[in-house]
């Protein structure tokens, strides 16, 4: 497991001239994707993974994602990738059930924690929340705490019992690599940090609570270069010891980050899984048309 | 645009709109200066005694000539700002409550009907109130009035001189807490929904119940607007005129002793005395009048300052 | 693909079957343990049923979570409960208002209300003598007037307001709101110190309508403020851009884009000041015949007829008289939100 903690490190290396977002040659995104070693299922038994069985889900009467069945091993990342309005980001809420907060909308299919529907009548969905903690694309820390409140704010709305929590504190800091930049400073606002910084915040936060599983919702989207770079490097940190699945616009970073990757597709009607496989060979070798097309640049 | 200069009927529109748009500081000057034109021989007859004594009283002998006259605000300021008072403390919580639960908790169709019903409230006319406050709720009110002297009696507002509970500053009260429920409902209702959707998302995805999120997320947000919201009602509280008429027994003595049977309010003291009012006594009757207006006034600004802070920063 | 066309949209999240008819145990237990408490304890009477029924109620309710979901869960369902409760206290209110209203008004209701004049009739006489003619046509005189003093002002300060955005705007938006706190009071007093007693000495529909104006401008240069910005800058720009003067473009594009809205802020300001009544006791004289001149002689208004008939009446005739205005002056206050909601629903859909 020893390279998994600096391949990506290696091949992150901000280059001149390496934009985030520019096309590059189906060569570099394949190389960049098979220099990672992918971690096979279960070699990192921590929390129970994630399924997910024919989920369907719409917007009142627009059907917005199509039967969608993805398995998200425990311990790996995973990358959903795809045009906009394909769905990723809508096939992630419904994997912590933060879809239903959109009035109209509707979901059918299963979801399964640790073999558990989390859509189960009777399914307490705050719990399941803590399970599967999420960051989303633009840093929303607690304006009004400060940045050690903000840490600790998930126990503190879930009411949970930690018996240490300063240590919680810097651990989970530590962790989203924020630590060293704001243990000088825990009680400042927020929204002193930079967004960079925020966005580390707010994974730290994620993970006060212990999720087992995390959902990346373009976490990178809103930063500069910088700041993407260290919020790899903590995915990598952290996908040692918990289930990651990432949403990502930016086919570099996939290929930087995960172990396995989706791709989802909408023809201008529901978005659908086209392929998903291990990252290197949905880069090298795609078996769809429609991916070639797509992780070549020929759209999208 | 910036070298050519503004063609003529441009500069003619703008003339015109900026002194239709100066009007409103135009009418509020005016307001200001007749009323203190016609109050200012009381004030210089009372000084401060006016704001400070309450005695209000004019002495004719049997020609009917003035032998004495003595103008004091102090029971009908104390009136109007104890029945004002009492208004937003049983309305405020009803009003933010009800918020909460028609921005977080009610359905949707629900919330439409039930936000409707609201409006149409705030609609009515305070006649409406001050008739429905005396044929309706009055009896019922001092039913509540003589319940809340029975076990609460022993502190001291809840104390009574006589067995006297009907027109009493409570019933006022209660009154205008009902008519200023519904505005600020609305205002209230209004600042929870600009409550930024991503902090919201944010406490839901970190397991939190509603309660939790609204009280790490939405208070601490909504929290100067739903003050604001509070200091308006209680602008309009105070300003009120016939509902409080309607319901208040108006006695020339300070009262803090709510559930009493004797109460002031500078707007229904105008009301009551305007009609058989001498020159002198008018004219104190306009000072009382100013005296209400730069009241609602300062509280207005308090509470238009703090619902319009919220609007520009965002937060 | 046949198995995938029978996937329904559904909405797990949604409270199944199973916990609804929980809830209406629950509820219904608390009705029973209210009614109980009523037994054995001292409580009586409504307020005594409605205490213990919300006791009861948030204390079943926070229970059953507390054994559901543990302690989050119950205090979540304590907020849920007690919010329920402010709103049904809420509209407890508005219910009982409009029961009183209709229940004792409409047997004060007679086609003579609409024919016929006080100028015959006392308070007390019976119902069939005297209408409100007098009082409906004052106050159509009296609003339609303080429509036309306050239409210009209102909408030329909203114009300044969004269009010419001088520097004084954040002040005039300062003071239209303060205006709006303007007491109704003061505005008669105002009226009668500036107007009635050095000037006319006499009570007349006119200075009604003035001091109606007052209370009436601030809510319509609001609402025509907040229906302006609505208006997206590309259009007044197109308008510039195409080579028309500020003043064409305003008159031209901006105003008639805006129409239904300036509608609504007119229903909304003849709402506000249709029922006001102490500036009209002040200054109008309240006049019992029917009076078509707003300059002379005093002019009656429904506010004052319902105010007149509640002060001196006694008999039960003055209380339906009474009741019956207040009938009347709902029915309008009624239609008016009635057609604000409707223009402006239909606006949004646009």
């Amino acid at each position: 497991m020893s390279t998994h903690g600096e391949v990506p490190q290696e091949n992150s290396q901000p280059k001149p001239g390496d934009k985030m977002k520019t096309t590059t040659t189906p060569h570099s995104l394949a190389d960049l994707a098979s220099a990672r070693v992918v971690k096979a299922p279960g070699t990192q038994p921590i929390g129970s993974g994630l399924e997910a069985r024919g989920v369907h889900a719409w917007f009142g009467k627009k059907h917005a994602l199509k039967d969608v069945t993805l398995d998200f091993a425990a311990g790996t990342v995973t990358a959903l990738i795809g045009p906009s309005g394909c769905g990723k980001s809508t096939f992630l809420r419904t994997l912590n059930r933060m879809h239903e907060f959109i009035p109209t909308a509707a979901l059918a299919g299963e979801v399964l924690l640790g073999g558990k529907d989390i859509y189960a009548a009777g399914t307490d969905v705050t719990k399941i929340r803590l399970r599967i903690g999420m960051v989303f694309q633009k840093p929303n820390p607690f304006p009004s705490m400060t940045i050690g409140q903000n840490v600790l704010s998930g126990i503190k709305l879930a009411q949970l019992k930690v018996s240490n929590t300063k240590e919680l504190m810097e651990e989970c800091l530590v962790r989203a690599g924020l630590w060293e930049e704001v243990k000088d400073r825990l009680g400042e606002h927020a929204s002193a940090l930079s967004g960079g910084q925020q966005q580390r915040l707010c994974i730290a936060r994620s993970l006060a609570v212990r999720p087992e599983v995390l959902l990346m919702d373009e976490p990178c989207s809103a930063l500069d270069p910088g700041s993407t770079f260290r919020i790899e490097q903590t995915i990598s940190e952290l996908s040692r010891t918990m289930t990651i699945v990432i949403v990502t616009h930016n086919m570099q970073q996939a290929a930087r980050v995960s172990d396995y990757s989706a791709f989802m597709l909408s023809d201008g009607g529901p978005g659908e899984l086209v392929e998903v496989a291990p990252t290197n060979e949905l880069f090298s070798r795609p078996r769809d048309k429609r991916t070639e097309d797509y992780v070549t640049g020929r759209f999208g | 645009m910036l070298v050519t200069k503004p063609r003529r009927s441009d500069q003619f529109f703008r003339v015109i709109v900026t002194s239709g748009g100066m009007s409103s500081l135009l009418i509020l000057g005016l307001i200001l200066a007749f009323l203190a034109y016609r109050g200012f021989e009381v004030f210089r007859l009372e000084g401060f005694g006016l704001i400070t004594s309450s005695d209000w009283s004019v002495v004719e002998d049997d020609n009917g000539s003035v032998v004495s006259q003595s103008y004091g605000l102090a029971a009908m300021l104390v009136g109007t700002v104890l029945s004002a008072t009492i208004g937003v403390f049983i309305g405020i919580p009803i009003a933010v409550l009800s918020a909460l639960f028609l921005e977080f908790y009610a359905g949707r169709k629900i919330r439409n009907f039930l936000i409707a019903l609201i409006d149409l409230m705030a609609a009515f006319p305070s006649l409406l109130f001050g008739l429905w406050g005396f044929l309706v709720l009055m009896p019922s009110a001092e039913y509540w009035a003589k319940l809340l002297h029975k076990y609460l009696g022993w502190i001291p507002i809840f104390d009574v001189p006589a067995p006297v509970f009907t027109r009493s500053p409570f019933i006022a009260g209660v009154v205008l807490a009902i008519m200023i429920i519904p505005i600020c409902t609305s205002i209230s209702r209004e600042v929870f929904s600009q409550t930024p959707l991503d902090r919201i998302q944010a406490a839901y995805a970190l397991g939190a119940t509603r309660l939790a999120m609204i009280r790490a997320v939405v208070i601490p947000f909504g929290r100067g607007g739903v003050i604001g919201g509070a200091m308006l009602g209680l602008g309009r509280a105070m300003g009120e005129t016939v509902a409080v008429y309607s319901v208040l027994n108006i006695v020339y003595q300070v009262n803090w002793q709510v559930l009493f049977g004797a109460g002031g309010n500078i707007a229904s003291m105008i009301l009551l005395k305007i009609g058989e009012a001498d020159r002198d006594e008018t004219n104190a009757l306009m000072a009382a009048g100013l005296v209400l207006f730069l009241l609602t006034l300062i509280i207005n600004f308090i509470a238009n300052f703090l619902v319009s802070r919220l609007g520009k920063t965002g937060r | 693909m046949s198995n995938l066309d029978q996937v329904k949209p559904g909405m797990p999240w949604l409270p199944t079957r199973k916990e609804r008819s929980q809830k209406a145990l629950s509820f219904l237990l608390s009705v029973l343990a209210s009614v109980v408490l009523l037994f054995t304890t001292g409580l009586n009477g409504k307020l005594g049923w409605v205490i213990a029924f919300f006791i009861s109620y948030v204390s079943i309710s926070f229970i059953t979570e507390y054994r559901r979901a543990g302690i989050p869960a119950a205090q979540d369902s304590l907020l849920t409960s007690i919010s329920r409760f402010a709103i049904f206290l809420a509209i407890i209110p508005i219910v009982s208002i409009l029961a009183t209203v209709i229940s004792k008004g409409w047997r004060g209701l007679h086609w003579g209300l609409f024919t016929q004049d006080m100028s015959q009739a006392t308070v007390n006489d019976s119902i069939e003598t005297g209408g409100m003619l007098a009082a409906i046509l004052g106050t159509f005189i009296m609003v339609g007037l303080a429509l036309i003093f306050t239409l210009p002002i209102s909408i030329l300060t909203a114009l300044y307001l969004t269009e010419i955005k001088g520097k004084f705007a954040g002040l005039i938006r300062f003071l239209v709101q303060a205006m709006s706190g303007v007491p109704s009071i003061v505005a008669g007093l105002f009226i009668l110190s500036s107007i009635v007693y050095p000037i006319t000495q006499s009570f007349s529909g006119l200075m009604g309508a003035l001091a109606l104006s007052i209370l009436m401008i601030p809510t319509v240069a609001r609402t025509a403020e907040e229906v302006l910005l609505l208006i997206p800058n590309d259009l007044r720009e197109a308008g510039l851009a195409l080579g028309a003067t500020q003043w064409r473009t305003v008159a031209m594009v901006v105003v008639p884009a805006v129409k239904s809205g300036l509608v609504t802020a007119i229903i909304l300001g003849v709402a506000r000041i249709i029922g006001e009544t102490a500036p009209l006791i002040l200054v109008t004289g309240g006049g019992d015949a029917t009076n078509f001149n707003p300059v002379s002689g005093p002019m009656g208004s429904i506010p004052f007829y319902v105010w007149k008939a509640f002060l001196l009446g006694g008999s039960e005739e003055s209380s339906y008289r009474t009741w019956a205005g207040i009938l009347v002056l709902l029915v309008w206050v009624l239609i008016l939100f009635m057609a604000a909601r409707l223009i402006s629903s239909r606006t949004r859909k646009r």
